[in-house]
């Protein structure tokens, strides 16, 4: 097996350019890779798209910010496409003032559309979203009785993702509710970086127990 | 003469009455999560959370809390034996491939002909409607829990909704803080009165057609 690179988080960040989609793993910040997150704020790319299920959690007050509300606030993005950003503020605030655009997908969808990308589909038929907004400028098409609509898939050219453990090869394993989107964006983007925070010797995980397969990953960043 | 008091606490009890053993069950934010604080010890349902998990179990104690372990609104939660976790894929597939019994969301406004709307506000709150729209296409049985007014007073049961509705003619049961209503053929169907409230109170202080059942019944 060929060993991936193991890169700093500051390498990692370099790698996005301005104008790339970026998928970002992680739910409210559970399965977060943070420390490419805090690279990529530092190294201060902007005219981003955001592809994630949601803006994180930021509150001032409390001085909390999860997820991607880091590059947020400094204005990384020019479209977010989430499910939901409820509990971000500030992405309410540049939605209503148009600094950023803001694309609202209902969750499974999201999810169908970067695992379609991943999997050679071009999109899927959901009934989700039927009967509402949602429905607005795409195809409807009825299958026996049923009304679905046509989501397209969302391939993203960078995905920055977390899992637990990696080997040196790049299998991947993840822990608990921190898995969320981590293995679907591995497979929907040309570039795949994996924040992992522990790294072991190829052979040292079990075949079965690996949930993203080697072949996804091209960069391993150790976690902080 | 019945004066109005919110009661977000039986709106929770009765939900928990419906759910039978080996139910799976996804509990929103908010008061629908109260919901499994009611549910009889004699009753096991399978909590599923849309985050990517099974078997969800009780808060940890304070600081016990692991940082890869939370539920659909990011806190932290403990996971019971026999629980298990997939991503959002699979997460999203038992739910709208129909294999989640029950899903209790929340309401901004609900109507006579079974539509929810509870993702946006106009020009005021948006905050998107995460995993509700397929939460609400895909279960069984889609449970619908709200206070029965507004603190204006307004009724929150409508004839039609008037925002932007999460999903359309998918809710089945709405519970609020005056009674359970079932919803069929374009209206409202009172099934039990929530002492003290009366029937003659309920049809006066809703916006809505209201059938009341043969069988109405009392939940206390």
């Amino acid at each position: 097996m060929i060993k991936k690179p193991v890169i700093r988080a500051d390498e990692a960040a370099a790698k996005i350019r301005p104008g790339d989609v970026v998928h970002l793993g992680g739910f409210l910040g559970c399965g977060c890779p943070d420390a490419i997150v805090k690279a990529l704020v530092a190294a201060g790319t902007k005219g981003l798209t955001l592809v994630c299920n949601d803006t994180g959690i930021f509150n001032e007050e409390k001085g909390r910010s999860t997820g991607p509300a880091p590059l947020i606030k400094q204005k990384a993005f020019k479209t977010m496409i989430v499910s939901h950003i409820g509990t971000n503020p500030e992405t309410q605030r540049q939605m209503n003032s148009g600094e950023s655009e803001v694309l609202l997908v209902p969750q499974g969808t999201l999810a169908e559309r970067v695992r379609a990308a991943g999997n050679g589909l071009g999109g899927v038929l959901t009934p989700t979203g039927v009967g509402t907004e949602v429905e607005q400028g795409k195809q409807k098409i009825r299958l026996n009785g049923k009304d679905f609509l046509l989501e397209e898939a969302l391939p993203g050219n960078v995905a920055l993702i977390k899992a637990k453990k990696a080997d040196e090869a790049g299998n991947l394993v993840y822990a608990k509710t921190a898995r969320n989107f981590n293995p679907l964006m591995a497979s929907a983007c040309t570039v795949v970086i994996a924040e992992v925070e522990e790294l072991v010797a190829i052979g040292s995980i079990d075949p079965d127990q690996v949930h993203t397969p080697s072949i996804f990953v091209d960069y391993i960043v150790m976690a902080e | 003469m019945i004066e109005y008091v919110e009661n977000k606490e039986i709106i929770a009890r009765r939900i928990a009455r419906f759910f039978r053993s080996g139910d799976v069950v996804n509990l929103g934010i908010g008061l629908p999560t109260m919901v499994g604080n009611f549910v009889p010890p004699e009753v096991t349902v399978i909590l599923q959370s849309e985050n990517g998990m099974m078997g969800l179990g009780p808060a940890p104690e304070k600081g016990k809390g692991d940082k890869d372990l939370t539920n659909a609104g990011g806190m932290p939660v403990t996971v019971l034996p026999g629980g298990c976790f997939f991503d959002s894929a699979e997460s999203f597939g038992i739910i709208r491939g129909g294999h989640v019994d029950f899903t209790v969301l929340g309401v901004l406004e609900v109507d006579q002909e079974g539509n929810l709307a509870n993702y946006k506000i106009p020009g005021k709150m948006v905050p998107g409607m995460g995993g509700a729209m397929d939460l609400v296409a895909g279960s069984k049985k889609v449970i619908a829990a709200t206070t029965h007014l507004e603190k204006s007073g307004a009724s929150k049961l409508k004839r039609l909704c008037t925002l932007p509705l999460t999903a359309a003619h998918e809710v089945d049961i709405v519970v609020t803080d005056v009674g359970y209503f079932s919803v069929s053929g374009g209206k409202f169907r009172l099934e039990e009165c929530f002492a003290p409230y009366t029937p003659e109170w309920i049809l006066a202080s809703t916006d809505a057609d209201i059938a009341v059942a043969d069988d109405c019944g009392i939940f206390e």
